[in-house]
């Protein structure tokens, strides 16, 4: 067990390496000089050759990305120009506001998807089953800055429910979230129930009941505890989905996240800002899936003892 | 006459598809004696694992039982309430299936498994419980069971895990248990001691067994009675002497007749010509006719019914009752 | 030593009975042919015929905008700026009293396109890819596999966003971002099916008759594949639209003077509280678009390849 999750670490090490190549190269294969891109046509000469020395611009390329990585390492991602401050004091500031968004949507999206995919389910070609599958399909298939902008209109700017933006309060998140999440419960809805389905064809099911088990019993202790493996992984897969919504929920509700200051600095295009913020999800989006795959392998025993 | 424990009369099961209604058990009655193993035989597909389910009350979505009686100790179990049906199932009368191998959920321990199925039914502590599943592993031939009480099912052979399952299905005592195909799954050699635990358990708590399978020789060397199935329906039934000795039906006497014997092996292996008829679309008149070398016109416009030639032996076929009826 | 099953196996096989020994589910079962399956699915799944119908609906409407519409898509009426849905304006006018249908119709256009063109070449490098990784396995496999957890690794619309910065606005960036950020999830099921397809018997046999393996994998292994590769395009278009128009939405995807809906929606975003169905009206149309997509992939799906998973 303890040598499959150490693999896993190891693996976790190799995509990080690469993803920070990755986006190192991304960021500097910009057609023409990245300095004048990202400071215009119309910067003066000295604030260029400030600016290019200031990020090893004109050292060799592979100097370039042995600073860039030690500075990773130490956490030091430079210095947005824009807002002249240090971009790991900027995520400092914008993370928490992230997490807020992205728990609480996950929270609402993860407990109501389960719920609703059990229910349809065990009824299966019941009406609660089209109902909550149609419902579902419709939640993977609106935009997120659709939600965002329909409860926004009637919830907040019709009815003065809550704050139109600004999230002074943990309330003024509610809606941002249920914005977020409304993909993700779909999407947990629907495995939740094929997989939970298939589960109950299982053998296994039919020894439960045999057994003389309730019908209750049998599903929540041997159909999901089966059923939720997967979902597990859809759950993990499923932060990074919920960081890319937060791009737009960010922007349409005016929070100061993560994504929004990805948002601005690709408009400002400072380029410190942009690598620090990509590169601080990504690693988020990893570490996610690397836990999620050691939960997994405690949870199934197959997998723990085996190969 | 014997006292029965289990008593089936006419029950029918159906599956309600799309396409139509498949009377997978049709018009089936069959007597378990206390202490007895009684066995049914036949081709896979002729309703013998629906037959079980149908006791068992685990029939799938859309099948159900349509018809008929299953009186277990005289109480007629199809009446019972769903709740009432739970209590039976594991504590009077209990299952082991064919594949060991998906019939134990992967996840849970099989001790836990196991435990779960006495603390179902019974009021008793944890480790009251465990003790009691130690006791039964101990007496379904499970080695050092303080340690496979621990261990997940993929951890175990498939004979171990299928001693495994007849421990659950022994851990309540109950009074009939019924094992569709359960050595199917298994090498040879395992087989051979699994039939003989089953036998014993039988032998030594006074428990009785309904025993399914498609091998005859395993039921020769297990029951007592035997009943043989074609397509929804009992065709023959008899005491296992009478019935292998002196079979009438033409299906057992091809289903005997497809069986290896070392001593004179043929020169061709005998088959059954044909295939299991669609139950949804049976012919007319006899099920097997169309596969029957001794077919007669009559055989495909009427259906024979179960005529009785000795004692406890009924077959059902025109071919019997005609002879029968010329010797009188 | 060999399994009951086995023997038991074959002597069903020599009695005359079906091998598998499910004579009640194969009395019950239906023939496999595509035509067949697809003709199952129309019969009993009307919302998936329902959703292509749909879709080429939506396809022709794009094709045929200008002859459908009075307006084009520039023209303005500076007299009625603004105004709420009307029998002149069935779905009202924006800022500068440009007809929004008509936008809406020539919109369709880009937001079409960038759901197609980007799949198409992400279900090619996919395949491509996944079809050698599976096959060759070793080191290539490591190698291609963890180029593709590299690209999952990304939140998608970051991944799309850096690129956007690197490539420059336009749309063929676009198509290029889509493209990049898709081909991964496909790599890894044409990998995954593969894999299985490379153990079978007759690819195995085929192997054993000194077939070349590039044919092998041209004859028996793309074929099998393409099943799960029809529904995986159906599910990937709706999510290259959904792509894009997050990204116009951001403002670094699709510029003027050129539109989409993602784009509309930006641009109508700010006169939400008095003109609501400036950008009301687009996500609509996306949303409409996205469920047919995923409603006719669904169908597919449990007709062609009830084994893929929600993914």
């Amino acid at each position: 067990m303890i040598k499959s999750i150490g693999k896993r670490v190891v693996q976790t090490l190799i995509v990080l390496f690469c993803v920070s190549l990755m986006i190192f190269i991304l960021l500097r294969i910009v057609p023409g000089d990245a300095v004048t891109t990202m400071m215009g046509e119309h910067a003066n000469a000295e604030t260029i050759a400030r600016l290019t020395a200031e990020m090893n611009l004109d050292k060799p390329i592979y100097v370039q990305f042995i600073t860039y990585i030690k500075d990773i390492c130490t956490g030091d991602f430079g210095t947005s120009y824009t807002l002249n401050k240090p971009v790991t004091e900027l995520l400092a500031v914008a993370f928490p506001n992230t997490v807020k968004l992205a728990l609480l949507a996950a929270l609402i999206a993860w407990v109501i998807g389960i719920i609703c995919g059990i229910v349809a389910a065990v009824k299966k070609d019941g009406i609660l089953d089209r109902l909550f599958m149609g419902f579902s399909l419709l939640g993977v298939s609106v935009p997120v800055f659709m939600v965002a902008m329909v409860l926004q209109y009637f919830i907040a700017y019709k009815m003065h429910w809550v704050d139109i933006s600004g999230v002074k309060k943990w309330t003024g998140f509610i809606l941002p979230a249920v914005a977020l999440g409304w993909n993700s419960a779909g999407s947990i809805a629907r495995l939740t129930r094929s997989t939970l389905v298939e589960v109950l064809q299982e053998d296994y099911i039919d020894t439960a009941k045999a057994k003389g088990l309730g019908r209750g019993a049998v599903i929540l202790f041997h159909g999901l505890r089966n059923a939720m493996l997967p979902v597990i992984t859809m759950m993990a897969l499923q932060i990074s989905s919920l960081l890319s919504g937060a791009v737009i929920t960010e922007t349409i509700f005016s929070i100061n996240g993560i994504g929004r200051l990805a948002v601005d600095a690709i408009t400002s295009r400072d380029i410190p800002l942009l690598q620090g913020t990509v590169l601080f999800t990504t690693v988020i989006v990893i570490v996610g899936n690397l836990i999620a795959d050691c939960l997994y392998t405690v949870l199934d025993p197959r997998i723990r003892k085996g190969a | 006459m014997e006292e029965l424990l289990l008593e089936m009369n006419h029950l029918k099961s159906c599956f309600f598809t799309r396409k139509g209604v498949v009377p997978a058990v049709d018009d089936v009655s069959i007597q378990v004696p206390k202490g007895k193993i009684v066995g049914i035989v036949g081709e896979s597909g002729c309703g013998k694992s629906m037959t079980a389910k149908s006791i068992m009350d685990l029939l799938k979505y859309p099948g159900r039982v349509v018809e008929g009686e299953i009186l277990l100790d005289g109480k007629d179990l199809t009446k019972l309430s769903a709740r009432e049906r739970r209590k039976v199932r594991g504590e009077e009368v209990s299952m082991i299936f064919q594949e060991p191998m998906t019939s134990l959920n992967p996840v849970v321990k099989v001790g836990k498994q196991v435990r779960e199925a006495i603390m179902i039914h019974q009021k008793i502590t944890k480790s009251e419980a465990r003790e009691r599943v130690l006791e039964v592993f101990r007496q379904v031939g499970i080695s050092e069971p303080e340690k496979r009480y621990e261990c997940y099912p993929h951890e175990l052979s498939g004979g171990l895990r299928q001693r495994v399952m007849i421990a659950m299905a022994m851990v309540c005592r109950p009074k009939l248990m019924i094992a569709d195909e359960p050595t199917t799954a298994l090498d040879v050699t395992i087989e051979a001691q699994i039939l003989k635990l089953i036998k014993e358990l039988c032998d030594t708590t006074g428990m009785s067994c309904l025993l399914i399978s498609h091998n005859l020789g395993v039921i020769a060397q297990m029951c007592d009675y035997v009943y043989v199935m074609y397509a929804g329906k009992v065709v023959e039934q008899g005491d296992v002497y009478t019935l292998f000795d002196h079979p009438e039906h033409p299906y057992t006497r091809g289903l005997l007749a497809s069986i290896i014997r070392l001593e004179n092996l043929p020169e061709r292996l005998s088959t059954i010509p044909g295939v299991v008829p669609n139950l949804m679309h049976l012919p007319e008149g006899c099920a097997f006719c169309r596969r029957c070398a001794a077919a007669m016109e009559r055989c495909q416009k009427e259906r024979p019914g179960l005529y009785e030639v000795g004692e406890g032996h009924h077959v059902r076929c025109f071919l019997t009752e005609e002879r029968e009826a010329a010797h009188e | 030593m060999k399994k009951k099953k086995e023997i038991v196996e074959e002597l069903l096989a020599q009695t005359g009975e079906n091998g598998s020994g499910q004579a009640l589910e194969s009395q019950l079962g239906e023939s496999d042919t595509f035509k067949d399956k697809m003709k199952r699915m129309a019969s009993s799944n009307k919302l998936a015929v329902f959703s292509g119908i749909l879709i080429l609906l939506f396809i022709l409407l794009a094709a045929l905008a200008p002859v459908l519409t009075p307006y084009t898509s520039e023209e303005m009426d500076l007299l009625a700026r603004l105004s709420p849905p009307s029998a002149k304006h069935l779905l009202g006018t924006d800022e500068l009293g440009r007809d929004v249908l008509t936008r809406l119709l020539y919109g369709a256009r880009v937001s079409l396109a960038v759901g197609i063109v980007p799949t198409v070449a992400s279900m090619l490098i996919g395949v491509f890819l996944g079809m050698i990784s599976g096959y060759v396995g070793g080191i290539v496999d490591s190698v291609i596999m963890r180029l593709a957890d590299v690209v999952l690794s990304f939140p998608s619309l970051l991944l799309a966003m850096v690129i956007m910065y690197t490539l420059g606005d336009g749309i063929s960036s676009i198509f290029i971002a889509l493209a990049i950020t898709n081909w991964a999830g496909v790599a890894r099921v044409v990998r995954s099916e593969t894999l299985s397809l490379r153990e079978t018997e007759y690819v195995e046999a085929a192997r054993s008759m000194g077939v070349k393996d590039f044919t092998i994998i041209l004859r028996h292994v793309l074929p099998n594949c393409i099943p799960s590769l029809i529904v995986l395009f159906t599910l990937d278009v709706p999510s290259a639209i959904l792509s894009e128009s997050s990204l116009s939405f951001l403002g670094i995807g699709v510029q003027l003077p050129n539109s989409s809906w993602g784009l509309m929606v930006n641009l109508g975003r700010t006169y939400l509280y008095n003109a609501p169905w400036l950008s009301l009206a687009p996500s609509a149309a996306i949303m409409l678009v996205v469920l047919a997509f995923n409603f006719l992939g669904d169908g597919l799906r449990d007709v062609l390849d009830p084994h893929l998973k929600d993914s």
